[in-house]
C-alpha cells in the first residue's frame, strides 16, 4: 500500500541566484504547517479495525511476551465496555474506531535494524528534515571525551517513533554507562520486563478512562526511561513522533522512571503530514518519581492542527500524570500546545509524598477552527505538598481554547499550597475562551490562590509596537510572546526559540 | 439499571408527593413545567452541576423533619419601615401581614389571582425556563408547576419602603414552595427583603423582569434553624441601563443551595450578587451562579465570602458566560473561604466562557485560615483570641456585605454576622 501523498511542495520555485535557504525562509514565513509534508515510503499495515486479533497482531509484531498481550487483550475488554468521554468543550464528528489502522510499519523496520546505519535512509532522511539529524549526532556522539569540553553543544538523546514503530535511539550506549536505560518501550518490554512488569499501568490505571484504556490495549510503540537511584541523567532525553500513514491511528505509551535522587529532563516533539482526512492519536504518558527524584517532561505540540476550515487535522487524546511516589519528589510538566484538530489533555501530578512538588506550564493557542481543552490536575495527598500552574491560553480564527483543571487537597495533605494563574486572551470576536477550575480543598491549614483572567491583545502596546515599524503580524507575535513569557521561560533551551517561533507561527493569518 | 422499570422513580415519586393547583391564567405555564420536570428529570448525585452537593434530601418525596430552634434573638429588618408580607410555612399569613398597598406598587397573591388575563402571565416560569438552558434546574421548573402560593409584585414607581418578605417555620415536616413574579418597569426602583427558615424543606423561585433603567435591590437572612433545607432560585432578567444588586446572608441550616441565573440583555446593565454565609458543624451551603452577559459594556459581579467550621462544607459554582457580540463586558467574580478548622471544607467551581474578545473578565478563588500574623498582632494589643478572630473574620466577610448600598440594611447584616460568631466561638 502507497496511499501517501506526495511531498506538498508551496509554488516557490528556486529561481537562479537565490539561494535555499531563502526559500525556506520564505516558505515559513508563508504561514503554513512547516511539516505538512509526508515522507513516500513503504509501508506494511495491519488490517484495518479493532478486535482481539488486532491487539495479538500488534502484541505479535512487538515479539511481547504472554503477560503482555494478556494484559492488551483485558485492557480491550474493558475499552468494549466503556463510552467516550463528552464533557469537554470539543465538537468533534463521531470517530468511527473500526475505519481506523491500528499498526503501521515502514517496511524496512520488518528486522529490527541494529544501528542506525542499518535504518532505512529515507526514515533518517525524514528526521533530517524534521530538524533531527539522528546519524550526525551519533557520529558526534562518537567523539570520545566531548562531553568534557564545556563549549560543546548539549547533547540530546532521541527516541525517534514512527508511526507505530521506534526507528533508532540515539546516545543508549552513552547512558548505558550512566546507568540510565532509554529505549522504544517495546524494547523495554523484551528487555527489562521487571521494571516495565512493575510500573506499566500503576498511574495511569488500564481502566482510567476510555482513551487511556484504548491506548492499553493497541500501544505500538513510546519511549521506556529509567534513571537510577542517585543518577543525574547526563544528557536531554527526547522522544519525536511522526505520524506519517494515513488513517492510520498513533497510539504511543510512554514509561519514565526515576529511582531515588535521580533526575531527568525528557522533551517530547510531534508532526503529522497535512492531510485532508483527521487523525487519531491517543497516548499515555506515566511518570513515576521516587523520593528526591525530579522529572521534568517538555512537550511542544505541533500535530498538524488541520486547514483554516476544520478540514483534516490531528485528534489529540492524551493522558499523561505523573506520581510523586517518594518524599520531596519534584515534577514539572511544561506543554506548548500549538497543533492537532482537537486537544483533549490534562498532565497531572499526584502529590503523595511528604513535601512533593508538582509544577504545570502551559501555553495552548488554538487558532482556525482548532479546538483546545487541555489543563492539569494537581491532586495533593501528602503533607507539605506545593503546586503551581501557570497556564496561558490563546484563541484566534475561530477557535475554542478550554483550561480544565483540578486542585484536590485532601484532608491529610496538611500546610498543602497551590498557586494558580491562568490568563486567557482573544484575539478577534469569533473565538472563544474559557476556564473550568475545579477546587476542592478539604483542610485548613493549606492555601489555594487561584486567578484567572480573560482579556484581548492591548491596543496600546499594539500601537506602541506599530509605531516602531512593526506590522501587525509581528507587533501581536510579540505582545503574545509577552503574554507567555511565564511560560516559556519555564521550558529547556532547546525548545525556548523553537516554541518562540511556533507562537509567532501559529497565530498567522490572525489579524485583521 | 434494569429495576428502574419496575420500580417508581424519584421524579415520580417526589411529582407523585405534590397537587398541581389548578385553573387560572398560570395553568398553561404550570402544566408546561411539570412536563419539563418529568423530560429532564429530578437532580441525581452523578450529575456534573450537582457534583458538590447531594441532591437526594431536596428531591426525595417527603422533606425529613426539622426541629424548630429558639432563641430570643430578635427577627432581622425588625426595625427597618418595610411592607411585611409574612408566610408560615409556605401559607400566607393575612393577619401577621401588613396592608399590601405601596405607592407606586402592586402586590399581589399567586393564589389569589384567578383572572385569565394577568401581567405576571407573561413572566411565570418564563425566565425559569430560559434559565434551564444550558445547564438543567429541574427543582426550579418543579417549583413553577407545583407552587402553592407567592407574590406577585409590580413596580411601576420608586417604592417608598422596602417589601419584606418574612418566612416562619411552625410545623416539623412542612415543605413550602413558593414562587415570586417581579417586574420592575422602565425607571422603577424597589428593594426587596427577604428573611426566615420558611419550612423543614422550603423549593422558591423569584423571577425577575427588570425593564431599561429599573433599579432592583434584594437582601436576604437565610437561616436560623438549624436542621431545615432550602433549594432557591433566582431568576433575572436586565433591561439597557438598569441594575440588579442581591445580597445574601445565611447562617445555619444544614442544606442550602442558592442558585441565581442572571441574564444581562440590554446594554450598559450592571450585576451585582453576593454571599456571605457562616457555617457551623452540621452545614452544607452551596451557592451556584451564572450570569450570561448578551448585550454590550455591561457589568457583572460576583462576590461570595464564607467562613466555615467543625466539619461545615462550602460550595461555590459560579459561571460568566460573554455571548458573542458582548463587547466591553466588564466580568469579576470571586469565591473565598475561611476554614476555622481542619475538617472544613471549601469546593469550588469558578468557571468563564468567552465568545468576545473587546472584554475584561477575571475570576479568583482562595481558601485558606485565619492569618496567623494578623491574630498574633491583634493578640498583641490586647485584644482576646476569640474577639481578634471575630474581628479577622468580618474584615474577611467584608467584601461581600460591602456590596449591600443600603447602610441601615448593610449595618443590620453586620450585627447579625457579629452575633453569631460571638455565639458560636470555640
Amino acid at each position: 500500500m502507497t496511499a501517501l501523498d506526495q511531498p506538498i511542495e508551496t509554488d516557490l520555485q528556486v529561481k537562479e541566484g537565490v539561494d535555499q535557504e531563502t526559500v525556506d525562509a520564505v516558505r515559513e514565513v508563508g504561514g503554513k504547517y512547516k511539516y505538512g509534508w509526508s515522507t513516500d515510503i513503504e509501508m506494511e499495515y495491519a488490517p484495518k479495525g479493532l478486535n482481539p486479533d488486532i491487539v495479538r497482531l500488534i502484541s505479535e509484531k512487538n515479539e511481547e511476551p504472554e503477560w503482555m498481550t494478556e494484559w492488551r487483550l483485558a485492557a480491550y475488554e474493558r475499552w468494549l465496555e466503556k463510552k467516550e468521554p463528552k464533557w469537554a468543550m470539543v465538537d468533534y464528528p463521531e470517530i468511527d474506531f473500526q475505519d481506523q489502522y491500528y499498526y503501521a510499519r515502514p517496511k524496512s523496520m520488518e528486522v529490527k535494524p541494529k544501528s542506525l546505519d542499518e535504518v532505512d535512509p529515507k526514515l533518517l532522511a525524514t528526521y533530517d528534515k524534521l530538524g533531527i539529524p539522528l546519524k550526525e549526532q551519533m557520529i558526534l556522539a562518537g567523539v570520545e571525551g566531548a562531553e568534557d569540553l564545556t563549549d560543546a553543544p548539549r547533547k540530546v538523546a532521541v527516541d525517534a517513533v514512527f508511526d507505530s514503530v521506534s526507528v533508532g535511539t540515539t546516545f543508549q550506549e552513552e547512558l548505558k554507562k550512566a546507568g540510565v536505560i532509554f529505549c522504544s518501550i517495546s524494547e523495554a518490554i523484551k528487555e527489562h520486563p521487571e521494571l516495565v512488569k512493575k510500573y506499566l499501568g500503576t498511574v495511569v490505571p488500564v481502566s482510567d478512562n476510555y482513551y487511556a484504556t484504548l491506548n492499553s490495549a493497541v500501544f505500538s510503540d513510546g519511549s521506556f526511561v529509567y534513571v537510577p537511584p542517585g543518577v543525574r541523567c547526563p544528557m536531554e532525553l527526547s522522544t519525536y513522533f511522526r505520524i506519517n500513514a494515513e488513517n492510520t491511528g498513533q497510539f504511543e505509551r510512554t514509561l519514565i522512571i526515576a529511582d531515588k535522587g535521580s533526575y531527568v529532563s525528557y522533551l517530547e516533539g510531534c508532526t503529522a503530514p497535512q492531510r485532508d482526512i483527521a487523525q487519531l492519536h491517543a497516548a499515555v504518558v506515566e511518570i513515576i518519581v521516587e523520593e528526591d527524584a525530579e522529572v521534568k517532561y517538555s512537550t511542544v505540540q505541533n500535530w498538524y492542527p488541520g486547514d483554516e476550515n476544520g478540514k483534516g487535522g490531528i485528534y489529540n487524546f492524551v493522558t499523561k500524570r505523573a506520581d510523586c511516589r517518594g518524599d520531596r519528589a519534584k515534577v514539572m510538566w511544561t506543554q506548548v500546545e500549538t497543533g492537532s484538530a482537537v486537544t483533549w489533555k490534562y498532565p497531572s501530578c499526584i502529590l503523595r509524598g511528604d513535601d512533593s512538588q508538582g509544577e504545570f506550564y502551559s501555553i495552548a493557542i488554538a487558532n482556525n477552527m482548532q479546538q483546545a481543552d487541555t489543563g492539569t490536575k494537581m491532586i495533593h495527598l501528602g503533607k507539605n505538598t506545593k503546586s503551581r500552574i501557570v497556564s496561558k491560553g490563546i484563541s484566534a480564527g475561530k477557535a475554542q481554547n478550554t483550561y480544565r483543571g483540578l486542585v484536590s487537597m485532601h484532608p491529610k495533605a496538611k500546610n498543602g499550597r497551590n498557586y494558580t494563574q491562568c490568563d486567557s486572551l482573544l484575539i478577534g470576536d469569533k473565538c472563544g475562551a474559557h476556564t473550568v477550575p475545579y477546587i476542592e480543598v478539604k483542610n485548613n491549614s493549606s492555601r489555594v490562590e487561584h486567578e484567572a483572567t480573560t482579556s484581548k491583545v492591548d491596543d496600546d502596546q499594539l500601537f506602541y509596537c506599530r509605531s516602531r515599524g512593526m506590522d501587525e503580524e509581528e507587533a501581536v507575535a510579540l505582545v503574545v510572546n509577552g503574554f507567555c513569557k511565564d511560560v516559556l521561560q519555564a521550558l529547556p533551551m532547546e525548545f525556548a526559540m523553537e516554541a518562540q517561533q511556533l507562537v509567532a507561527i501559529s497565530l498567522e493569518g490572525s489579524v485583521g | 439499571m434494569a429495576e428502574a422499570a419496575t420500580e417508581i422513580s424519584p421524579t415520580e415519586a417526589r411529582l407523585a408527593s405534590l397537587s398541581m393547583p389548578a385553573g387560572g391564567w398560570s395553568e398553561a405555564a404550570r402544566k408546561d413545567a411539570a412536563a419539563r420536570v418529568r423530560a429532564m428529570g429530578l437532580p441525581q448525585r452523578r450529575d456534573e452541576y450537582w457534583r458538590y452537593t447531594r441532591p437526594d434530601t431536596l428531591t426525595q418525596a417527603n422533606a425529613i423533619p426539622a426541629a424548630l430552634f429558639h432563641n430570643d434573638e430578635t427577627p432581622i429588618f425588625g426595625d427597618i419601615d418595610r411592607v411585611k408580607i409574612v408566610f408560615v410555612d409556605g401559607v400566607f399569613d393575612a393577619d401577621a401581614s401588613d396592608d399590601l398597598r405601596l405607592e407606586g406598587v402592586s402586590i399581589e397573591r399567586l393564589a389569589e389571582t384567578k383572572a385569565d388575563i394577568h401581567w405576571a402571565r407573561d413572566l411565570y416560569g418564563k425566565l425559569e425556563a430560559k434559565g434551564q438552558d444550558p445547564v438543567h434546574r429541574p427543582l426550579a421548573a418543579l417549583n413553577t408547576a407545583y407552587a402553592t402560593d407567592g407574590v406577585l409584585i409590580h413596580v411601576t414607581g420608586k417604592a417608598t419602603k422596602p417589601i419584606s418578605l418574612q418566612y416562619h417555620h411552625r410545623a416539623e415536616t412542612s415543605d413550602a414552595i413558593l414562587h415570586h413574579v417581579i417586574r420592575v418597569d422602565a425607571g422603577a426602583e424597589v428593594t426587596v427583603l427577604e428573611n426566615g427558615p420558611a419550612a423543614a424543606r422550603f423549593n422558591k423561585v423569584m423571577e425577575v423582569d427588570i425593564a431599561d433603567t429599573g433599579v432592583f435591590h434584594h437582601v436576604r437572612a437565610q437561616g436560623r434553624d438549624h436542621e431545615r433545607r432550602a433549594a432557591t432560585h433566582i431568576f433575572a432578567r436586565l433591561g439597557k441601563e438598569s441594575t440588579f444588586k442581591s445580597f445574601t446572608l445565611t447562617a445555619n441550616g444544614v442544606m442550602t443551595r442558592n442558585e441565581c441565573v442572571l441574564e444581562l440583555t440590554g446594554d450598559d446593565a450592571i450585576a451585582h450578587v453576593a454571599g456571605a454565609c457562616v457555617g457551623d458543624g452540621d452545614f452544607h451551603h452551596d451557592d451556584t451562579v451564572f450570569v450570561t452577559h448578551d448585550a454590550v459594556n455591561c457589568e457583572s459581579r460576583q462576590v461570595f465570602k464564607k467562613v466555615l467550621r467543625n466539619g461545615a462544607t462550602g460550595v461555590f459554582q459560579g459561571k460568566i458566560l460573554v455571548q458573542p457580540g458582548a463587547q466591553k463586558t466588564d466580568g469579576y467574580q470571586i469565591s473565598q473561604s475561611l476554614l476555622l478548622d481542619d475538617d472544613s471544607q471549601f469546593l469550588a467551581k469558578p468557571e468563564l466562557e468567552i465568545y468576545a474578545d473587546d472584554v475584561a473578565c477575571s475570576h479568583g478563588s482562595t481558601s485558606g485560615a485565619i492569618d496567623e500574623t494578623a491574630l498574633f498582632y491583634l493578640r498583641s494589643r490586647g485584644v482576646p483570641e476569640g474577639q481578634a478572630t471575630d474581628l479577622l473574620t468580618l474584615a474577611f466577610l467584608a467584601e461581600a456585605v460591602d456590596e449591600i448600598e443600603d447602610e441601615t440594611l448593610r449595618e443590620e447584616i453586620v450585627a447579625r454576622l457579629a452575633a453569631w460568631l460571638e455565639r458560636h466561638r470555640s
